[in-house]
């Protein structure tokens, strides 16, 4: 009896260890912030005075008539709607034809294709400034072949310094970035597919394409809707990160996203109860349009 | 008729090719690109083809992006932080993830709740609440008569670097454990191994695979992040590395010191690089493990 009461008393304190020191810090640096953002979207608080006032929805009307906010809604929506279609359909078709057509160098291109998800955002966004430059660019080189620049500078292309190339610049690097990632983890899912499903299609005359689109693509349909509420999420996340370093919203917030808009209200300009209000509303954006893609994409599953 | 299919199989087969080699240079080509700029000196920037190649290997621009770019301390801080945050991680997360899948007691089932939740608060919402959680923190130790040391301080960013990664390496994890069969520990119990050694000696061995998969992907998130880091380290000594690489990025479009700036860019690079190099096999095979990205 004393025994099995020491062995309980050991088992309560094994699993306090193990779990404690997680759940505290969960709780300052996730649910505590988490929390805070709510809150303080209902407070007017601005700069490193410690006055805060209680103004309820005060900061959601106010982001309701600010031009700037729309504006940068209307980038993030543009954003992820393009890049999410273009990134999902080049991986899966990537992945379709590196793990079913035997092609040489499959190794090779998975490999490279996942580089850019090595590489911090910074040296991402780096490296297309560096192609997007407008004299001496990598890309410009090329165009410049074929339409020379004048005499006086006409005809230069100024890939983030044209308000309404910049968004599209943005946009090439965030593909050119998610691609692989995409990819590699379709290839996976593929790989699951049994190879004799496949066989008895081709001996029935199915040709690749076909076989693409009534086997391929459905087999591995639940996958892609898991991948697309992430990739959403991501997609949200990663362009505020590339648009800070490469951009910072410009040229006069033709470049900014949403949560870049949050993050200069609520750090560079410290109006951090304006700050959260943005935070909160992109918050339940994103979670929205997540709900709302995955009940669009429901299909029955098909399994093998 | 079959003749006309082939034709058409080799078509596509060819537009295929070109897609994916294309898509393949648009990688290779800037990343080697860089490693060729950083080369360069600064004149051969000036009225040449960037295509140029460097005139002789030049590694000045390396010794001026550690010296005058200040690119040597903060390597020293982002090496320091990887490290402190990786050592924390897998101490506070391996032990949790464990008695998450296998133990139930009391408050498991909102414990798993919690993390599991955890997964979908991205950083970038909370980093400045985080901010003025540290401010506060400050200022209150500064009225108690201490120095305040929560922002600007290596150790702190390492810990907050570690929380936010917990949701997802416990979720990865614990999904591993779960799937590790009972009987090992059922036998070790019986044998009369304690609680804290069945778990150090046998749980965690096996879950080796799982354990060098979120090394790996955590290595890279903590070398590469810089928007909590530039948010919680205000003073330049603090700064990591891709943060000092955004400082050379705008002093770039003031003063043109190219070359540091593509010395900077490999220095922060070539390590994930190599890394890749080494283990890319497991890095690719990893994600059907965790299947998530942060």
């Amino acid at each position: 009896m004393e025994k099995r009461k020491g062995r309980k008393k050991r088992r309560g304190a094994f699993i306090f260890c193990c779990v404690a020191p997680a759940t505290i810090l969960m709780f300052l640096f996730m649910i505590m912030p988490t929390f805070n953002v709510f809150k303080m979207s209902l407070y007017k608080w601005g700069g490193f005075s410690a006055e805060k006032t209680f103004v309820g929805i005060e900061n959601f009307k106010k982001l309701a008539a600010d031009e700037k906010f729309l504006r940068s809604m209307q980038n993030s929506i543009l954003i992820i709607v393009v890049v999410t279609v273009i990134t999902m359909a080049l991986a899966i078709v990537f992945a379709a034809v590196l793990s079913r057509q035997k092609l040489k160098g499959q190794g090779f291109f998975r490999v490279v294709f996942y580089i850019p998800n090595i590489l911090s955002i910074v040296v991402i966004s780096a490296i297309f400034s560096a192609i997007y430059d407008q004299r001496d660019g990598l890309l410009n080189t090329f165009i410049y072949l074929f339409r020379p620049v004048g005499e006086n500078g006409e005809g230069l292309i100024a890939w983030l310094g044209n308000q309404k190339l910049v968004i599209w610049a943005i946009v090439i690097a965030l593909i050119w970035q998610a691609i692989g990632y995409y990819m590699v983890m379709y290839m996976a899912s593929m790989a699951s597919v049994p190879e004799s499903i496949y066989e008895s299609a081709s001996i029935e005359g199915a040709g690749g394409i076909t076989q693409f689109f009534t086997m391929t693509l459905p087999l591995i349909w639940s996958n892609i809707r898991t991948t697309l509420t992430f990739f959403i999420i991501s997609t949200i996340n990663l362009s505020f990160m590339l648009v800070k370093a490469m951009t910072g919203g410009g040229p006069d917030g033709a470049s900014d996203v949403f949560l870049n808009y949050m993050y200069s209200q609520a750090y560079t300009n410290s109006s951090y109860g304006y700050g959260m209000a943005i935070g909160v509303v992109v918050f339940i954006f994103s979670f929205a349009l997540s709900g709302i893609v995955n009940a669009v994409t429901k299909r029955e599953t098909l399994e093998f | 008729m079959n003749k006309k299919h082939n034709y058409s199989k080799v078509m596509t087969q060819f537009l295929v090719y070109l897609a994916l080699i294309i898509f393949a240079v648009t990688i290779v080509v800037p990343v080697a690109w860089v490693f060729m700029a950083s080369l360069k000196g600064n004149a051969e920037f000036y009225g040449r083809s960037p295509w140029a190649l460097p005139e002789g290997l030049n590694f000045q621009n390396f010794i001026d992006a550690f010296e005058k770019a200040n690119m040597g301390t903060y390597m020293v801080n982002s090496i320091i932080v990887t490290i402190l945050a990786l050592g924390f991680l897998l101490l506070i997360a391996i032990p949790a993830a464990y008695v998450l899948a296998r133990y139930r007691f009391k408050g498991s089932k909102i414990l798993n709740v919690v993390f599991m939740a955890g997964l979908f608060v991205n950083v970038n919402y909370i980093v400045v609440p985080i901010f003025l959680m540290l401010v506060d923190g400050d200022t209150f130790l500064r009225g108690h008569g201490m120095p305040p040391m929560l922002l600007n301080n290596l150790i702190m960013l390492a810990l907050i670097y570690a929380s936010t990664h917990l949701p997802f390496t416990v979720y990865l994890l614990s999904g591993f454990f779960a799937s590790i069969p009972k009987d090992y520990e059922e036998a070790a119990f019986v044998d009369g191994s304690g609680y804290v050694r069945t778990m150090a000696t046998i749980m965690i061995p096996m879950a080796r695979p799982a354990v060098i998969t979120i090394i790996l992907f955590n290595f890279l998130a903590f070398w590469n992040e810089y928007i909590i880091s530039m948010t919680l380290m205000t003073k330049d000594k603090f700064k990591t590395l891709p943060v000092g690489l955004m400082n050379l990025v705008s002093a770039q479009k003031a003063s043109t010191n190219y070359g540091q700036l593509y010395a900077g860019l490999v220095i922060v690079m070539l390590p994930t690089l190599i890394l890749y190099m080494l283990v890319q096999r497991r890095l690719t095979q990893g994600m059907s493990l965790g299947g998530l990205k942060g």
